[in-house]
Parts: structure tokens; C-alpha cells; sequence
């Protein structure tokens, strides 16, 4: 078994009990392989997420953080979408004001059988933090 | 008191320990402030551990639990029961999911694996020192249901919870029950036609005591929540209240129409939709013939409004092709010198339904396939419609039919009268029909409380799947109510009321009108209605001065997972 000894971005998903946990779940059934520097916190939904746990990720440590939406799937209505993209320009406005690059944070609608969708984004959001943070490794 | 907290960290036979270092997470973690109890176990499910972790909460005084295993979806309620077995408050329980998310992610990256489960396993350690006992929500439970609609799911539905201690209101649209399967003759694996089976379900509907049948008649109104909501009903020009604990909504489909010019539809002469071609084999005898003239070549085209490639139609409908296949040979068993010519997209006659495919085989019929980007088209010449395509199984040779008939086998579409979805802010899935929980784990519950889905309204579904579904949503309708008591999670939004300052910037954030202002202590400030809040966090961001939480996602906990996880 190979060992990967590459460095990788450590990643924050929120991601939501109902829609995008289940992806998320499916994908390690699939063995689609993302970075184990990925962790993921549950919140019911993903316009729920407050900005000032997003900035405390950066605050902490985090290369980035990564919304996994429900998007137009969220079990709590059609509102979702637009609520969950007011406070990412928000957020981003924000780590703005705190001199962190708003692209470090990003969001994608990850539905309940997205597994491959959750697992290429991710890898790319990987690939671009190494890049722009870690460009030694 | 300092927090008290066991962690059991599985094995799951080998699907978490071949990856996962199991025996270096539970040292990583033994230590930690409040862990007075760390453990591997092979099978943290199995009877024998869930025993001994009864036994540890009493011995050890635990007041917190961690399993970290798999999938909380599997489990969570599980664990929930077992601390509860132990005397200890269910949501004192934590679960820590280092299978999916770990051990089976990153099975290529055991070292990679290890480290994160030692993470995900100190996140929960970090809420669990933050949760609090609860108490779940009691709700006095109206021992009674609503069935909206009257189709064979609603009737279903209807009869087995009249086997049970509940009434059950049953309310149809139209003016007789049965929808769709009330107008169909011959169906597939019985010799009762659809009618009669429908009129079977209503005689006996008919006698049970306990069921009101309102027919002609609509849900204009919904107040109240789970166990105890009332229903505005208006039946013809008449309008009255019932309350019930329970909704099942079973309101069915539409066929799909197709549109102007679609496969020749409304432009092309004797082009019909797969509706109109039953009802035209149900009711002519000898000889069949549409428009006056004998038909003897009929050519079906599949899935029209079904597995488009782009729009809202992407879905596949699932009872058409076997719906197809049983027409092509009840035309042709009925009907003389009928030649049937199938041009199908892939035929998808699963399980049982492959006889009727063998039999359509046997009896001649022939099947030309294209793909999406080659899909047949129809055109008139000498006033017959005529199909064209490019059938795959003969190399892309493009082959001709002059047809006497032409079938759209159209598909299944969510009701355009969305009146009842909206009315019960039923969640619609991307196809636009009733969004349930989990496919799986959860197929007939929605995210409304107490309002369960059955039969097509939530996606295309044979007459077996529909009855199925109906059977699942009324057995989970009954658990609702069956003690007259209902317990809810508590895990809703609470206000902090010396923070609030009353701008009121949650009340347009929460899409279930459960949050007003109120007069308290001298200020107008904002408060949850309890029973309305689902949980769902959406009021908590907006707050300009953080006054709100969601119990067990609240600041502390989440930013403390946060800690951990760095």
C-alpha cells in the first residue's frame, strides 16, 4: 500500500446533515481518495453556517474552508441557495477586511449522491491552496 | 462537575482497523481532559458491546459517550439507545464517524487515515464536553391521519391505518376515488383490471367505522404542527376544520404532455400519446383502427419527457418501458396482423418485468435503439407518420417505419397544481416531485414534521412500488400518533435575550414563521415558537449581535470541533 507522504491543504468542510453528509459518506464507500487533511463538521444546514466560525477556521490554522451547499435540495426550502450565497459574500467581505484571500473559501451544491462532484472539488481546492500557500511543497 | 466521557472506538470487523491504527486513536485520546474511559471494541453495534458500555456508564459514572464507528446515519440512534439504557440523557451522546470518513476515504493513506480519525475522534471529544442533557419536546398527538388523495397509494395507505386505533380522513380532489389506476383495464402479473381493483379497496374502505371519506374536496388550510394540526378543507363551496396528528400526502403524477412538434405530436397525423393509446385498445373490439382507418404497423418512441438530456426531465420514469411492452402485446393478442416496432432508448424492464420483454420477443415485435444525441424522428408521408432513426443494434443503418399509429411513451411529471406542496412547504427534489429524508434510510418521511409522502408525488413508481410506499408511509404516519404522545428533538434555535436588541432581521430568515417579537423585560425582542422551529439554523447568521444558537451547534461546540480539528 502506497503511503502518500505529499503535503496537503488543511481543509474545513461544512457540509449538511441531510444532502451532503450522505455524499460525502459515499464517497469513502466508493474509495474516491481526497486528501485526509480534509475534515468535515455537521451542521443541519448550510445556510446556518455564521461567519465567525469560518474566520476562527482561518484564525486556527485552516488553508481553507469549503461549503458543501445544499443548494436547491436543502430539506428546508427554496431559500437555502440564496441564504447560503448572502453570507459567503459576506464572509468574504470580511476576510477581506482581515487581509485573507477571499478564495480561500468556497462553496459548491454538493447533493446527496455528489460523491464524485464533492471529491473533484476538493481536490482542486487542494491543488490551489498548496499552490498559493504552499508553494514549497 | 467536570464532564465524565467514555470513548469506544471500533474495529467494524476490519472496514475501519485495516486502515485505521484503532489501538494509537484511543492512546492519542486516553488522555484528554474529561476521557475517564477509552476503548476498542471489534463491533461497537454488536449486543455484547452495547451491553458492556451500559455497564461502563454505570460503573465509570460516564455522563458522556463517544462511539466513533461509522456513519452516524446507521447508528447515531442506536448509541442514543444504549446511553439511555445506561440512565444517561440520549443527547449526551456523540457520534464520531471515522469509517466513511476516514478509514474507507483515505484507504489508500493508512498514516494519512490514522491521523485524521485521531482528529474527527478529539472533535467529538471537544463537543461532547459542551452537550448538555436535554429533554425532547412532548406533544399531545391527535390519534388521527390525513390522506390527501385518492389514488391506489392514498386508498392503500387509507385501508392499513384503519387496521390501527386512528381515524383516518381521506380527501380526493376529483369526484371519485382511484386517479390514474381507476381508468386502466389490463394490468401486468394480475387478472384484475386496474378499475376493479380500485373498486375492491373502496367497498372496503367503505365499511371500516373509522374512515371519512371526503370526495370533491381540497386542503385549502394547514395550521399547527406535528400531532396537532388543523386542516382547512373545502368541499365544493363549503368550507370546514379537521385536526389530525398525521398528513400523508399521496397526491400521484401527471403523464407527461408532450410539446408542440415533439416526435410529430399535434403536427404529424395519428400521433398519440401511450394514455390515449390504452384507452383506445380498452375500448375498441374486433379491430382496431384510429381515425377510421385499420392500424396494423405501430411504432412506440420511449421515453418522451423522460431521460432528457437537458431540463427537468432528466429523470427516467420507470414504469413506461414495462407499460409499453404490455400494451404491444395486449394490441397484438387482441388485434389481428398487428406488427409493433419499438424504438427505445435501452429497454428497462427490470426483475419480473423481463417475461413480459420475453414474451414481446417471441410474439415478433422488433426493437431499434438510438441514443440521446441520434433520438428518432417523425415526420408525414402520404399522410402516415413515418419514423426515422439510426438504430444502433444494426451499426447506425438508419432505418424507416410507415406507421398506421405512432405511441409517445410519455413519462411520469410531478403535479403542476402544486397547491398541497406549498401549503405544507413540502421540499421538492430536482425533478420537482416531493423530496423524502434519505432515498434509503428514511424514503417516506419529509422534513416536515409529521407529513409523510406515498406513491408518485414523490417520483415515478410502478403500481407495486407505489403500494409499497403507501404501506411504509402508513406504517410511519401510525408511529407518529400510536401513543398519543410525541417526542421531538430539542436541537432548535434559542435566543439569548439580553443580547437580542430587537431589530427582528431573523423573522424573514426563518422559512417556518417561527419566530416573533415579543415584550420581555422591558424590550421588544425576538422569540422561537418551539414547536414551528425545525432546526435548521437559517435565522442564526443573520443576527448582527450573535444572540442566537442552534442547541448543539451553538458557538462553544463548533468552534471547540474547530480546535480539535486544526
Amino acid at each position: 500500500m502506497a503511503i502518500a507522504t505529499k503535503k496537503t491543504a488543511k481543509i474545513l468542510v461544512f457540509s449538511t446533515e441531510k444532502i451532503s453528509d450522505p455524499a460525502i459518506d459515499m464517497a469513502g464507500l466508493m474509495k474516491l481518495h481526497y486528501p485526509p487533511t480534509v475534515y468535515t463538521i455537521t451542521v443541519p444546514c448550510s445556510s446556518g453556517i455564521k461567519s465567525k466560525w469560518i474566520l476562527y477556521a482561518y484564525e486556527k490554522g485552516f488553508d481553507g474552508v469549503f461549503i458543501a451547499a445544499d443548494g436547491s435540495d436543502c430539506v428546508y426550502g427554496e431559500s437555502c441557495t440564496e441564504k447560503t450565497g448572502k453570507l459567503v459574500t459576506k464572509t468574504h467581505e470580511l476576510m477581506k477586511s482581515q487581509e485573507i484571500e477571499p478564495a480561500r473559501l468556497r462553496m459548491a451544491a454538493i447533493c446527496s449522491v455528489c460523491s464524485e462532484s464533492f471529491v473533484k472539488q476538493i481536490r482542486s481546492f487542494n491543488d490551489y491552496l498548496l499552490k498559493t500557500l504552499h508553494p514549497e511543497s | 462537575m467536570e464532564k465524565r466521557i467514555g470513548v469506544y472506538i471500533c474495529h467494524c470487523g476490519g472496514n475501519i482497523s485495516d486502515y485505521v491504527d484503532v489501538e494509537k486513536v484511543r492512546q492519542s485520546v486516553e488522555n484528554d481532559d474529561n476521557i475517564v474511559l477509552a476503548k476498542t471494541t471489534m463491533f461497537a453495534c454488536s449486543d455484547a458491546n452495547q451491553k458492556d458500555m451500559v455497564d461502563d456508564i454505570n460503573n465509570f459514572n460516564l455522563d458522556g459517550v463517544i462511539v466513533a464507528s461509522c456513519s452516524p446515519k446507521l447508528h447515531l440512534v442506536t448509541f442514543r439507545n444504549v446511553t439511555e439504557r445506561g440512565n444517561l440523557n440520549k443527547y449526551t451522546y456523540v457520534h464520531s464517524n471515522i469509517r466513511e470518513q476516514a478509514s474507507w476515504a483515505h484507504s489508500d493513506n493508512k498514516e494519512g487515515a490514522t491521523e485524521k480519525a485521531i482528529h474527527l475522534v478529539k472533535s467529538a471529544i471537544a463537543k461532547a464536553r459542551h452537550t448538555q442533557p436535554l429533554d425532547p419536546t412532548k406533544i399531545k398527538a391527535e390519534k388521527s391521519v390525513a390522506v390527501i388523495g385518492a389514488g391506489i397509494a392514498g386508498l392503500k395507505a387509507a385501508l392499513s391505518l384503519s387496521e390501527k386505533e386512528t381515524h383516518v380522513f381521506v380527501i380526493e380532489k376529483e369526484a371519485a376515488v382511484g386517479g390514474w389506476v381507476a381508468k386502466w383495464k389490463d394490468l401486468f402479473l394480475t387478472d384484475e383490471t386496474g378499475d376493479a381493483i380500485i373498486k375492491r379497496l373502496y367497498e372496503e374502505l367503505k365499511k371500516r367505522q373509522n374512515v371519512t371519506i371526503f370526495l370533491n374536496s381540497e386542503v385549502v388550510g394547514n395550521t399547527g404542527s406535528i400531532g396537532n394540526i388543523s386542516l382547512k378543507i373545502k368541499q365544493k363551496e363549503e368550507e370546514f376544520d379537521i385536526t389530525v396528528g398525521s398528513v400523508l400526502v399521496a397526491t400521484g403524477f401527471e403523464p407527461y404532455k408532450p410539446k408542440e412538434d415533439e416526435f410529430g405530436f399535434a403536427s404529424v397525423p395519428n400521433v398519440i400519446t401511450l394514455p390515449e393509446f390504452k384507452q383506445l385498445i380498452d375500448h375498441e373490439k374486433n379491430t382496431l383502427t384510429y381515425n377510421g382507418k385499420p392500424v396494423h404497423n405501430i411504432a412506440y418512441i420511449y421515453c418522451v419527457g423522460s431521460r432528457q438530456p437537458e431540463g427537468e426531465n432528466t429523470y427516467c420514469s420507470r414504469y413506461c418501458c414495462t407499460a409499453t411492452i404490455h400494451a404491444a402485446n395486449q394490441v397484438r393478442n387482441k388485434f389481428r396482423d398487428i406488427q409493433n416496432y419499438h424504438f427505445t432508448r435501452g429497454v428497462r424492464s427490470y426483475g419480473k418485468q423481463e417475461l413480459l420483454y420475453a414474451e414481446s420477443l417471441q410474439g415478433g415485435d422488433i426493437y431499434l435503439q438510438s441514443y440521446e444525441d441520434g433520438l428518432p424522428t417523425v415526420f408525414a408521408r402520404n399522410n402516415k407518420p413515418v419514423v426515422r432513426v439510426n438504430d444502433i443494434l444494426t451499426g447506425g443503418k438508419e432505418l424507416e417505419v410507415e406507421a398506421d399509429l405512432v405511441v409517445l411513451v410519455t413519462g411520469m411529471a410531478p403535479r403542476s397544481d402544486n397547491k398541497v406542496g406549498s401549503l405544507f412547504k413540502l421540499p421538492k427534489g430536482r425533478d420537482k416531485f416531493f423530496n423524502e429524508i434519505h432515498m434509503k434510510l428514511r424514503p417516506v418521511e419529509t422534513v416536515i414534521d409529521g407529513v409523510t409522502i406515498a406513491g408518485a408525488c414523490q417520483g415515478p413508481k410502478t403500481i407495486i412500488e407505489t403500494v409499497n410506499s403507501a404501506l411504509s408511509a402508513a406504517t410511519k404516519a401510525y408511529s407518529n400518533i400510536s401513543k398519543g404522545v410525541l417526542e421531538t428533538d430539542p436541537q432548535i434555535a434559542k435566543i439569548e435575550a439580553p443580547a437580542c436588541i430587537g431589530c427582528s432581521d431573523c423573522l424573514p430568515a426563518c422559512p417556518f414563521d417561527a419566530i416573533s417579537m415579543a415584550r420581555q423585560g422591558g424590550k421588544s425582542i425576538a422569540v422561537i415558537n418551539n414547536s414551528l422551529c425545525k432546526g435548521c439554523g437559517m435565522c442564526t447568521p443573520v443576527c448582527p449581535t450573535d444572540a442566537i444558537d442552534l442547541i448543539a451547534y451553538s458557538n462553544v461546540e463548533i468552534m471547540g470541533m474547530i480546535d480539535a480539528l486544526v
